[in-house]
């Protein structure tokens, strides 16, 4: 599956924060709400980001094939902002994994803008947003 | 209670040494969300599997937090670096405390 | 550091659309072989009943999006074959009062190669077309001692299906419409070009006259079931044909006939016909 080239800033961080053993997220409701808990307890201060945003339509909402990238990443946090919980997944990547990539099925309760943070080793954030099209997805049942 | 949870993995079972080897999971679960009601309009408790952790050789490949956006019958794929032969641990938290685990051997040479 | 610009480091894919906006739609030219070797047959002459009526059948998996299609090519990335897998551990699993599974007569599950490809058929026995799903009942109840048989639409029964037609997956369909069927396959027949509901659809309106057309958002296939039972991603699970032919029924808004319905029967076998040639896929992904 081919990848879409984006070009961030980020902010990084001078003092590196404490990297506490993942917390399950609470409950958000806004997935803004959501990501600002998130860099809260990441002790994120802030971050600049340019985002291309890529159009799609998926012909089903219910199975939406994700792939998420970030090369050299700690961990990356994936909200989807549309839902009414916007949590969807983190991938906290270990000393045995290949790459710093993983993909998954989600699903999407309409069209809405997928959002990806990777915390990177050096206290930065980079952020991607998609906005994901989807369809009823079929007649009939 | 999920009923008849099945989990599938596959990953190669030989590799050289230092290759990156992609790794994929299936297995079946409702994932019920939480979010839907039922005819009489009450909610559906929520019943996911909530974390799933990849170890090779007892060390993590992967540990993923996983929350109800997570299509049903969850699907992963993601890569591991394999620098010795041994064993792909796969396991799954179910919110009931079930515990779902798989194997699979891999050949580095 | 700060105000360093680092390139492409979260990038994210449900866009495999990128290289090319085309892509994401139904490519109608693909060939389908599963587990790169199963050779599926999804565009083949109409079967000479259809009479020109279409001059091409189309397994419905070329009316797919790329990824959709590519998830039945590999049985690992399939989830129907979780389903399928279930049913081939019930096939062995005893139940019934005689202690017996589907094994214990059927010790080899190869010799099910042909069911999915010639079902609904003639039971001369009970003087009826018979379903796979009304076969399985019948062994329950007939053989089997069970008091109560599946129901059709159950989970087993789906997983059951699904197994019976991975089994035959491949087969080229070939359903038998003369002789003591054909009264079954005429009311079939009939029923397929009867207009439904409120908004006065039959099946031939969309499947025969539109397919490859947009419904609102959605693809029109030719309404083929040799995909059947089929993992749909709307609703992540098994959907069986009669379940099936109830959604196409009730989105015309009209009154549909029930699971398991002589009328049902009939348009099955009618509409299986239609694929005499298409290849056995089930369990099939679709949208």
């Amino acid at each position: 599956m081919s990848l879409t080239r984006r070009e961030f800033v980020g902010t990084s961080l001078t003092s590196a924060a404490a990297f506490a053993a993942l917390p399950s997220l609470s409950f958000a409701a806004t997935a803004d709400e959501a990501i600002a808990a998130y860099y809260r307890r990441r002790g994120h201060i802030g971050c600049r980001d340019h985002l291309d945003r890529a159009r799609n339509c998926r012909e089903r909402l219910n199975t939406v094939q994700i792939e998420v990238s970030a090369p050299g990443a700690e961990e990356i946090i994936m909200f989807a902002a549309g839902n009414p919980n916007p949590n969807v997944a983190t991938f906290k990547f270990g000393p045995m994994s290949g790459s710093q990539a993983a993909t998954t099925r989600i699903r999407l309760a309409s069209e809405q803008d997928v959002v990806a943070i990777a915390k990177m080793p050096d206290g930065s954030f980079l952020k991607a947003v998609s906005n994901v099209k989807v369809t009823i997805g079929g007649c009939g049942g | 209670m999920a009923e008849n949870v099945t989990p599938r993995v596959r990953a190669p079972r030989e590799a050289s040494v230092g290759e990156v080897v992609s790794v994929r999971t299936l297995i079946s679960h409702p994932m019920e969300s939480g979010m839907r009601r039922d005819g009489d309009g009450n909610v559906i408790p929520r019943s996911i599997i909530n974390r799933f952790v990849c170890t090779f050789n007892g060390e993590v490949v992967v540990d993923v937090t996983m929350e109800p956006s997570i299509a049903t019958n969850p699907y992963f794929q993601f890569e591991a670096k394999v620098m010795e032969s041994g064993t792909f641990n796969f396991t799954w938290y179910d919110d009931d405390g079930s515990v779902y685990e798989d194997s699979s051997d891999i050949t580095v040479s | 550091m700060t105000g360093q610009t680092k390139r492409v480091v979260v990038a994210m894919a449900a866009l495999a659309l990128t290289a090319s906006s085309l892509a994401v739609w139904a490519d109608e030219d693909a060939d389908l072989v599963v587990n790169g070797e199963i050779e599926m047959v999804v565009r083949t002459d109409a079967p000479a009943h259809l009479d020109g009526a279409v001059r091409t059948i189309y397994s419905g998996w070329v009316f797919r999006q790329d990824d959709t299609q590519a998830m039945q090519m590999d049985d690992f990335d399939n989830p129907g074959m979780l389903f399928a897998e279930q049913g081939q551990e019930l096939f062995n699993t005893a139940m019934g009062a005689n202690g017996e599974s589907c094994a214990s007569c059927h010790t080899n599950a190869e010799d099910l190669t042909r069911v999915r490809a010639t079902y609904p058929k003639w039971d001369e026995a009970h003087g009826a077309v018979q379903t796979v799903e009304m076969q399985v009942q019948e062994c329950q109840t007939e053989s089997m001692g069970m008091a109560e048989a599946w129901g059709q639409n159950s989970q087993e029964m789906l997983n059951m299906t699904a197994y019976i037609a991975s089994i035959g997956r491949g087969q080229v369909i070939d359903v038998a419409i003369d002789g003591p069927a054909q009264a079954t396959w005429d009311a079939g027949k009939e029923i397929y070009y009867t207009r439904y509901g409120q908004l006065e659809l039959s099946c031939a309106n969309c499947h025969e006259q539109n397919y490859g057309n947009y419904i609102r958002a959605d693809h029109l296939s030719q309404g083929q079931i040799n995909g059947f039972p089929t993992y749909r991603l709307k609703n992540a699970r098994l959907n069986g044909t009669h379940n099936r032919f109830r959604g196409c029924i009730r989105d015309t808004r009209g009154e549909t006939f029930a699971i398991g319905s002589d009328e049902f029967i009939a348009l099955e076998l009618y509409v299986a016909s239609r694929g005499n040639g298409l290849t056995v896929e089930g369990p099939s992904v679709r949208n």
